[in-house]
């Protein structure tokens, strides 16, 4: 379905990095024009969120891995595995979402006074939101941590964006679509490598005894 | 295709019921089988296979496919006996046939000599309580050496000059180095010390039938889908159920040991998958449901006979629960590692083992190890510097940078036993089933966070030798959070101060015994798992020779 997008990124993941850096916007926009318009021949089917509350996720989750010289949380679908979070493991934080934008868009005109709404900010005023509601003191987290009882509403959307941006593409979760999370940060998608896994390893002399090293 | 070979009634008096499949449990259903003798295996979780051991983070960390569900068995935590505990996850172990195995990151060196005569070696330590075990690493190094042939460990034989003596070599060589081995090594190496090839219990070549690690990546927290990983699911579990004299009966969830007026254990009563009760009748139990749900069990157990929980007249029972003391320091290097490939960790050193309390000052000893156990998504939420941005451009750009550029030294020591470190009963939460939750009162022994603070510090000189471009170690807590379970039914001569005696055998119940991380009376320095499994096999030979000259029967 995303053929031609698909081809682009692939394209774009073996070229080098001066040009990504000034050809990736017009590459960006032809692949999202390709991507709208697949989109449009079979319109993306939400089970939580109205597409008017996705259009707002989504441009939040673009500010917490934007798109830049590499694609973000907007071509990794993560609004898809979000609204199939909610709709399945995370059923219970529905009401943290639904709080939570209603602050945020809150926050959106009581900062920003006759910008209607997040989608229509500027980014710099779009962080500057986010920053906002942001629990800094959020410890250092980790997957077996114990949770709030009351989840913060950021928080919450950074797990879930970070974990739509990583999450195995093969999964049934919907998103890493293309697997372009893993390709942004180095993660090759086979499922069994060979070593050795890199030049670190290549260069290994192999195993002795402490005390019976060559002579350099 | 083994599965099924044989069902017993609940009103069949078999020989054995085996309370949980995990490490010990597995071993123990093994070799009481094969031994003739007719056994159930009571399991809380699900009999899972290979198919089901996907890499989706999501349904392995927040589903919880493989381990307890903190919210149908929910904890509560406490420092101190004098505060009220709070809900709050505190244990985290396997819930499927298999047990904690089947997820583990499958580290397996052996204890040393040292860990078994500690207490006679350097004396009593104020405010614990530090003991000798009645077994000796003689008594256990035949069991080691069967858990490595039988269940599969490659490793190098005396690789570590620090390593305690063995009878034969390991079964296989060593897994391939990975970058964070030869990192590790290098800087280990300048430093005058002796980094080895981790042990552990994967498979570096094929046999009896299962894969070699295929280095998939998706190991530790993760189940291994080509049977590499020597979990009792993918070693001893299956010899057991090809003696067709071994039942493996899942999703039934032991709340109660039943005994009769003489006092011997009668029956296990559990709940089924739909929260029908049944009892399974038996000549005699053994308990390897781990060092929270074993204490948990004699404690909801309490009868008239043991108003304070099954075979707990030493009032031990859940008592002088340790953890290993634990912590991480991490290091960035120029050129990627690509260490997301693989198994977890590489290269072990063993120069920390025994520290001279003369010289630094507190009790203990450990180990380190360079590894690499992040998955993408559990890297992204725990694998960057502190000062990285938590969101927006540069929390993309240092994921981007950093995820193959990374490894870890784990450091892991010793725990002193504090007998107020305890899992007991809450006297107000439940579980899902109405049984009271699991509550968790511990504080670190002073000199457990002393050692863990000593051995980053020297992790750190490792990756600087090593040439690491940045590195630094996460925060050093008070724990409230633990996979290692240990202590908790320690094993002892008297029965005043331990639960149950160098067979495994409770003191008070004749015909009931327990074999988990709960058996260890000191915590070793990291990485139990191997210890559990030579404690069960050797379990198994004293509890059948008991069997065979009818000393079950009071």
């Amino acid at each position: 379905m995303h053929s031609r997008r698909r081809f682009l990124l692939n394209s774009v993941n073996s070229l080098s990095a001066t040009w990504v850096a000034t050809q990736w916007p017009a590459a960006l926009a032809a692949a999202q024009h390709a991507h709208n318009a697949a989109q449009s021949a079979t319109p993306p089917k939400f089970e939580f969120f109205t597409p008017e509350l996705a259009a707002e996720v989504e441009a939040m989750v673009a500010r917490i891995i934007p798109t830049d010289e590499t694609p973000g949380a907007r071509e990794a679908g993560v609004v898809y595995f979000i609204d199939r979070a909610l709709a399945t493991f995370a059923s219970d934080v529905r009401n943290v979402y639904v709080g939570g934008m209603a602050e945020v868009q809150a926050k959106v005109r009581e900062m920003f006074p006759g910008v209607e709404k997040f989608s229509r900010a500027t980014v710099e005023q779009q962080d500057e939101v986010l920053g906002s509601v942001e629990d800094k003191a959020a410890p250092i987290d980790r997957p077996f941590a114990a949770r709030p009882l009351v989840p913060n509403f950021f928080e919450t959307l950074r797990e879930h964006t970070i974990a739509g941006f990583l999450i195995d593409p093969d999964s049934d979760r919907s998103g890493n679509r293309d697997g372009v999370g893993w390709r942004v940060i180095g993660r090759e998608r086979e499922h069994a490598f060979q070593p050795p896994f890199s030049d670190y390893v290549k260069d290994y002399p192999g195993w002795r005894p402490v005390g019976t090293e060559p002579e350099k | 295709m083994l599965r099924g070979l044989v069902k017993y009634k609940t009103s069949d008096e078999v020989d054995f019921v085996i309370i949980g499949s995990g490490a010990a449990g597995g071993v123990l259903a093994k070799e009481l089988s094969t031994n003739g003798f007719r056994v159930v295996v009571l399991e809380q979780g699900p009999y899972l296979t290979e198919a089901d051991f996907v890499h989706d983070e999501v349904k392995v960390f927040k589903e919880n496919l493989l381990t307890n569900h903190p919210e149908l068995q929910p904890n509560t935590f406490r420092k101190t006996s004098d505060e009220k505990a709070v809900a709050q996850r505190a244990v985290t172990y396997g819930r499927c046939v298999g047990g904690s195995s089947v997820h583990f990151t499958a580290n397996y060196w052996r204890f040393h000599e040292i860990d078994f005569v500690e207490r006679s070696k350097v004396g009593a330590i104020a405010g614990t309580g530090l003991a000798d075990w009645p077994i000796t690493y003689a008594d256990l190094e035949p069991y080691y050496t069967k858990v490595e042939w039988e269940v599969g460990v490659s490793g190098l034989a005396y690789a570590s000059p620090f390593d305690p003596p063995r009878a034969k070599p390991y079964p296989m060589p060593p897994l391939p180095v990975k970058s964070c081995g030869v990192l590790f090594e290098r800087g280990a190496r300048k430093l005058g010390w002796h980094p080895f090839p981790a042990p552990l219990a994967i498979l570096s070549q094929p046999r009896a039938g299962r894969s070699a690690c295929i280095n998939c990546g998706f190991c530790y927290a993760f189940g291994c889908e080509v049977g590499a990983k020597s979990s009792s699911l993918a070693s001893v579990i299956p010899l057991a159920e090809r003696t067709g004299r071994c039942e493996i009966r899942p999703n039934s969830y032991v709340h109660r040991i039943e005994l009769d007026s003489a006092g011997r254990a009668t029956g296990a009563v559990y709940f089924d998958e739909q929260k029908n009760t049944h009892v399974q009748k038996a000549k005699a139990f053994v308990v390897c449901a781990n060092g929270a749900e074993t204490p948990r069990l004699l404690l909801l157990s309490a009868n008239k006979q043991f108003p304070n929980g099954l075979a707990n007249s030493s009032g031990l029972v859940g008592k002088y629960l340790m953890f290993n003391s634990n912590a991480r320091s991490v290091g960035l290097f120029e050129r990627p590692l690509n260490d997301y490939k693989g198994f977890a960790a590489s290269r072990v050193l063993h120069d920390f083992y025994e520290l001279d309390p003369q010289k630094v000052g507190f009790y203990g000893g450990g180990a380190l190890d360079g590894r690499f156990d992040f998955t993408p998504y559990f890297f992204a939420l725990t694998g960057l510097p502190k000062e990285t941005p938590r969101w927006g451009k540069n929390f993309k750009a240092a994921l981007s940078h950093n995820f193959t550029r990374t490894m870890q030294i784990h450091c892991t020591g010793t725990s002193l036993p504090v007998e107020a470190n305890s899992f007991s009963l809450d006297p107000e939460l439940k579980d899902a089933w109405g049984l009271p939750a699991l509550r968790m009162t511990y504080k670190d022994h002073p000199d457990d966070l002393k050692l863990v603070t000593w051995l980053t510090k020297h992790a750190l000189e490792i990756l600087d030798a090593a040439g690491a471009v940045n590195r630094w170690s996460r925060p050093i807590n008070e724990q409230q959070f633990a996979v290692h379970l240990l202590g908790t039914c320690r094993m002892g001569n008297d029965p005043k101060t331990s639960v149950i005696n160098a067979d495994h055998r409770t003191h008070d119940v004749k015909n009931l015994f327990l074999c988990d991380g709960s058996s260890l009376v000191t915590s070793g320095r990291g990485q139990p798992t191997m210890t559990i499994q030579a404690l069960a096999y050797r379990a198994a030979d004293r509890i059948t020779a008991l069997a065979r000259r009818g000393d079950l029967r009071s």
